[in-house]
């Protein structure tokens, strides 16, 4: 066990590594850093004494150790727009980017696991067919055009939601519809996989064989069971959610996470940017790592296997 | 040659002339594809209108069915009075050409790298495998939008970018059918027929996960479709004054509030309509092509 998670550790540790030499490369290689970490416009003195500080003299491991340092203690840099240190702008955002997510994570499940139950129970069925469709376009339809469809109806045409910003329920519905589509979508198709695999299996069976009735053998033995890879889908889709939402966020005017990289894109406003998908990349790879762990603890065989 | 029969096809291999009477064939799907390719091949014929020119008296004219339009603009005008027929038109030509390159791309550098991945084990495979787990930690939108930050917009950038996230997924999944492949006998007889590590590697290994590359390449058509439209709509995709899809629906966005539904539905219906096709197509050929990615 102990041996098991030392071993995660150490994976998630390296992918950590990976990630930030990769990011930090990219920023490099592609070009003079400075051009990017400087306002455009800057004066020559500026990025001489940038240059300097940065310690872009020093060799590439060096720069590397110091890039790892700031970031290790909390120095993500300041915002060039906003000229206010960019962790606290992070921090400033998450909460609206948690309540996005939250919500549309709670529209996804309800939408999502009846409708995946139903279609296993019936397999080849009509809501098995319709579920098909349902996961088809939720997953080829490109975020950023539900959000737009759903404007030009409900506040355009209807005129019974508004159509950015923040601060009631209101402004919630139809920014937390267009991110948990999606996500209703892929939480349908491992309901529906998850529930075959548990009605195929032994115990199912007997529950049958003892003539309980279908509703309390689907309903308390199979559901039951077929639930816990869904909700752990769900706990690291509510990580990926809060750090893909830059769409919807941004078609909502919505103060979130997303929306401060695009305004960090806009603006050309690097630190804000790359401290966004650090952050982000962390952020996952810790929560797989979580999703791991708990799963070694609650079945033995994951962490006697290797 | 018993030695190079593909081992993937478990039931009875079906004569071509079956292959395309199989039930369920996409027909929708792929000529909605071949529409797409032919109108982006043709685009400077068919496209009534200068894609990139417009003119401001022209602005915000209404498709021709809808009260002020005209049949001299079908599909009606945008913003600056361009053509909205005339863009749809050559911005088929753009998805098109990046879709396909991206896909080429990512696919290509993905499929040799899960090979050698695969094949070679040790720590090649270790080297490989760890950077694909660091990057697929990043959402790929996320990564490309950090990319494209970074080196500036532009359709060749675009390309590089989107090859540049994707790789990993293909890495991934073609290495899991080497390790598989490499267990198989006419493997075996090739190592004990004195075949180099890289023929077979490229003889052997290569023709046998080529199906799923292909499967994989079709069903990454739509994702990458729709990561250049949602990078060319948040203004790092494809600059203006290009005609992209994703670029016409945020132009659009303005024009949205004051009911000018063409300028982001109509681009919408391109990018759905092309993203569905290639998912359907990719879940057909999989069927077809490769039992085992099935369950993927």
């Amino acid at each position: 066990m102990k041996n098991y998670i030392l071993r995660r550790v150490g994976y998630s540790l390296l992918s950590l590594f990976l990630l930030s030499l990769t990011i930090f490369l990219f920023v490099r290689v592609t070009g003079d850093p400075t051009s990017l970490l400087l306002e455009p416009g800057a004066s020559p003195e500026d990025i001489e004494n940038l240059r300097r500080q940065f310690g872009l003299d020093q060799p590439l491991w060096v720069q590397y150790w110091r890039f790892i340092e700031s970031f290790v203690t909390g120095d993500l840099g300041l915002s060039f727009y906003y000229r206010t240190p960019v962790l606290d702008l992070y921090f400033e955002r998450l909460p609206n980017s948690l309540l996005l997510a939250a919500v549309a994570m709670a529209l996804s499940l309800l939408i999502g696991i009846p409708s995946g139950v139903l279609a296993a129970v019936r397999v080849g069925g009509f809501w098995d067919n319709a579920g098909k469709i349902f996961t088809l376009l939720g997953l080829s339809l490109p975020s950023f055009f539900i959000g737009l469809v759903l404007i030009l109806f409900f506040t355009v045409y209807l005129g019974w939601l508004p159509s950015s910003g923040s601060g009631t329920a209101w402004h919630l519905i139809m920014p937390a519809v267009t991110l948990g589509w999606y996500f209703a979508a892929a939480h349908m198709r491992l309901t529906r996989s998850s529930m075959l695999e548990v009605l195929g299996s032994e115990y199912v069976k007997l529950a049958r064989l003892k003539g309980l009735p279908e509703a309390l053998v689907i309903g308390k033995h199979a559901f039951k069971n077929a639930l816990i890879p869904v909700i752990t889908l769900a706990g690291i889709n509510l990580v990926v959610m809060i750090n893909v939402a830059v769409v919807v966020e941004t078609v909502f005017a919505w103060p979130g996470i997303g929306r401060l990289l695009y305004e960090g894109i806009s603006f050309r406003d690097f630190p804000v940017v790359q401290a966004v998908v650090v952050i982000g990349g962390c952020m996952i790879i810790l929560v797989n790592l979580l999703v791991d762990i708990l799963y070694a603890l609650i079945d033995p065989r994951i962490r006697l296997e290797s | 040659m018993t030695v190079t029969t593909p081992p993937i096809v478990a039931t009875e291999p079906s004569p071509p002339a079956a292959f395309w009477r199989t039930q369920g064939f996409p027909l929708v799907p792929v000529l909605i594809l071949l529409t797409i390719a032919l109108v982006a091949v043709f685009a400077d014929v068919l496209a009534p209108y200068d894609p990139q020119i417009g003119s401001l008296a022209l602005r915000y004219r209404p498709p021709a069915w809808q009260e002020g339009g005209s049949m001299a603009h079908l599909l009606g005008t945008d913003h600056v009075g361009r053509d909205v027929l005339s863009r749809l038109i050559f911005g088929a030509r753009v998805s098109m050409i990046v879709g396909i390159t991206a896909v080429l791309f990512a696919g290509s550098v993905g499929t040799v790298l899960g090979i050698v991945s695969g094949y070679l084990g040790g720590w090649a495979d270790q080297v490989v495998m760890r950077v694909t787990d660091a990057w697929l930690a990043l959402p790929a939108l996320t990564f490309a939008i950090f990319l494209a930050a970074i080196v500036g917009p532009s359709e060749l950038n675009i390309i590089f970018i989107l090859g540049l996230v994707y790789w990993t997924r293909y890495a991934r999944v073609i290495r899991g059918e080497v390790l598989s492949l490499k267990q198989r006998e006419f493997v075996r007889l090739a190592i004990v027929a004195g075949c180099s590590k890289r023929v077979i590697m490229w003889r052997h290994i290569l023709p046998n996960v080529i199906n799923s590359a292909v499967v994989l390449g079709t069903l990454m058509l739509g994702v990458v479709i729709v990561t250049e439209a949602a990078l060319s709509f948040l203004g790092v995709g494809v600059p203006p004054p290009k005609p992209a899809w994703g670029l016409m629906m945020a132009d659009g966005k303005q024009g949205l509030m004051v009911g000018h539904w063409w300028l982001t539905v109509l681009p919408g219906i391109c990018i759905m309509l092309m993203v569905l096709s290639a998912n359907l197509l990719g879940d057909w050929l999989r069927v077809k092509l490769d039992p085992q990615l099935r369950q993927l």
